[in-house]
């Protein structure tokens, strides 16, 4: 052991410059450019305007604004309600039982987090738009539009954020092994009381953990929300949509308010994935 | 890692400690049933419809669409800076991973914090961070809107977690034995980590830079506000996809897209295949 300590702590130049070229590139890659967005945001718009954390606010209480990040929570909180009842199910199916195909849906399953978001929105748009979708002329005639309202929103986000809550359950079901699971349904527990008392608890935190990248994940979603969504301020724009749109129509003073905030939801997700893995890895 | 015995061959399940699996009952059967039903809605069908889409017009139409002068140099432009990005992130996400794992220095804990912010940030996020200083108002004076060295920014801030965050773990792992006995049989830093760590970070390193290879190919969201999409200079194959679709020809967006996807697949077969391979050799 005295010698792996000499080898670690046998610093040459070469780990010195490796460390100092790491900072350097973090630094010019990221850390640099995400400070000149929180200048930018509370810096004045004109040079005789007000700037600061007033200014700010008030760029954030325009109407469109509120619209669109209430837009964007709404379709957050149902992907992520949706997903996180179809993830633990399929988890438990994928990890506790033995069907044919199986190892085939454990592969598709992972497949969302790979298409890119343009595809996700277009393959939406190609079977569910009224137009020209495979399904959309029958939902029409029983009244439901997908594409260029709420639900095709929800469903381009659940699309995009589907297995990350079951990656998070997956590794921790098998982990666990079913011994308690067997041992409790030969003591007479049905399959509920099973899963509230024995796996559920065991999972807890995987869950929690899986929620949180599936929320940070929704509120972001940018490229699927484009395509399915008319996209236009009250219509279907998003927060990650009005970003776009008023940088593009030179209101970049709006755009970084709301990408500020979007920054502080996305950092605020990583302090609680940090804080989530704590007790996890205690236990 | 690989000097312990190789664990018998057999089929997965046979190998997990606690052993059995349930059948089937009817609960659980509808659970599945319900389950793929919801998948297929939400996912199948939808990626089935745009494969339809590309195939409706026969195989001519497909590659007529593909061959196209301008959707080539799309695709072509795509290709080329996701495998630049790729062979940059190969490198430098190892060295950050290396940097992260054997140095120590104060302020370590905060930089492994900022790995992982590009992957935390909405992509069009991404983008206007990026904008913020290396755009038209920028502070040190690069305009890369418009220009490929703008897109190859973006697409190595969204990749930066791949090959670090595969490379991390494995790394972490690995006994300091090997590396001890190199080093006293005379064998310098140098080549025991080409000879001893190299070799088995390779998987890790293949596995993050597939990873970071498909999201390249596939990024939009952070390229939207920097590629300027000028035809045959800056313009991506998913921002084809869209200008096809604005210029309603879903044919022609269905097929970019089903070569897409099929990258996609590719790569997440590949990554199925090395980490079984991996598992089993133990």
């Amino acid at each position: 052991m005295a010698e792996t300590k000499e080898i670690r702590q046998h610093k040459s130049v070469v780990t010195y410059g490796l460390r100092f070229f790491v900072i350097a590139y973090l630094f010019v890659l990221v850390v640099w450019p995400l400070s000149e967005v929180v200048k930018r945001t509370f810096a004045p718009v004109e040079p005789d305007a007000a700037g600061g954390f007033g200014a700010f606010l008030e760029r954030l209480q325009d109407p469109s604004v509120t619209y669109a990040f209430g837009l964007t929570v709404t379709c957050a909180f149902w992907a992520v309600l949706i997903n996180t009842v179809f993830g633990v199910g399929i988890s438990l199916l994928l990890v506790r039982y033995d069907f044919p195909g199986k190892r085939v849906l454990s592969v598709l399953v992972d497949l969302p987090m790979s298409v890119s978001p343009v595809v996700v929105g277009l393959a939406l748009v190609l079977a569910y738009s009224t137009g020209s979708g495979w399904f959309g002329s029958a939902l029409e005639s029983v009244g439901i539009f997908v594409i260029g309202s709420t639900p095709g929103l929800i469903m381009a986000t659940a699309f995009v954020s589907l297995p990350l809550v079951i990656r998070e359950i997956i590794p921790v079901l098998e982990e666990i092994g079913t011994d308690a699971e067997m041992a409790a349904s030969s003591l007479g527990a049905n399959a509920w009381q099973s899963f509230r008392r024995i796996t559920l608890p065991s999972i807890k935190w995987a869950v929690a953990y899986g929620v949180v990248l599936s929320l940070a994940r929704s509120l972001g979603e940018f490229g699927a929300v484009k395509i399915v969504s008319p996209g236009a301020e009250f219509r279907g724009e998003t927060a990650t949509l009005l970003i776009q749109n008023r940088y593009g129509n030179y209101d970049e003073s709006t755009a970084y308010a709301a990408a500020f905030v979007l920054v502080l939801a996305a950092v605020l997700a990583l302090v609680v994935v940090t804080f989530i893995r704590r007790p996890e890895e205690r236990s | 890692m690989s000097t312990t015995v190789a664990p018998p061959v057999g089929p997965a399940r046979t190998r997990r400690p606690s052993g059995g699996l349930f059948r089937l009952s009817t609960a659980s059967g509808i659970g599945l049933g319900l389950s793929l039903v919801w998948f297929s809605i939400l996912v199948l069908l939808p990626l089935s419809a745009v494969v339809g889409a590309a195939a409706a017009g026969g195989w001519t139409a497909f590659a007529g669409t593909l061959t196209d002068p301008q959707t080539f140099a799309a695709l072509r432009l795509t290709v080329v800076e996701a495998l630049l990005v790729t062979v940059v992130n190969a490198v430098i996400g190892t060295i950050v991973a290396w940097v992260l794992v054997r140095d120590d220095f104060v302020g370590k804990r905060l930089l492994d914090v900022v790995i992982d912010i590009p992957f935390a940030l909405p992509t069009i996020v991404a983008g206007l961070v990026l904008l913020s200083l290396y755009g038209p108002e920028s502070p040190v004076g690069f305009n890369i809107v418009n220009t490929r060295e703008g897109i190859f920014l973006a697409l190595l801030f969204v990749t930066l977690p791949f090959v670090v965050r595969t490379v991390q773990p494995v790394l972490m792992e690995i006994e300091v034995e090997a590396e001890e006995a190199a080093a006293s049989l005379g064998a310098s830093r140098f080549t025991t980590f080409r000879r001893v760590i190299l070799p088995s970070l390779v998987p890790a390193i293949t596995a993050g830079s597939s990873l970071g290879f498909a999201r390249a190919i596939s990024e939009f969201g952070s390229l939207v506000l920097i590629s300027g999409n000028t035809p045959y200079q800056t313009e991506v194959a998913s921002l084809k996809i869209l200008k096809f679709l604005e210029g309603d020809n879903q044919a022609g967006a269905a097929a970019v897209a089903v070569l897409l996807l099929l990258v996609a697949v590719v790569v997440i077969v590949a990554l199925d295949i090395i980490s079984r391979r991996v598992a089993r050799r133990g």
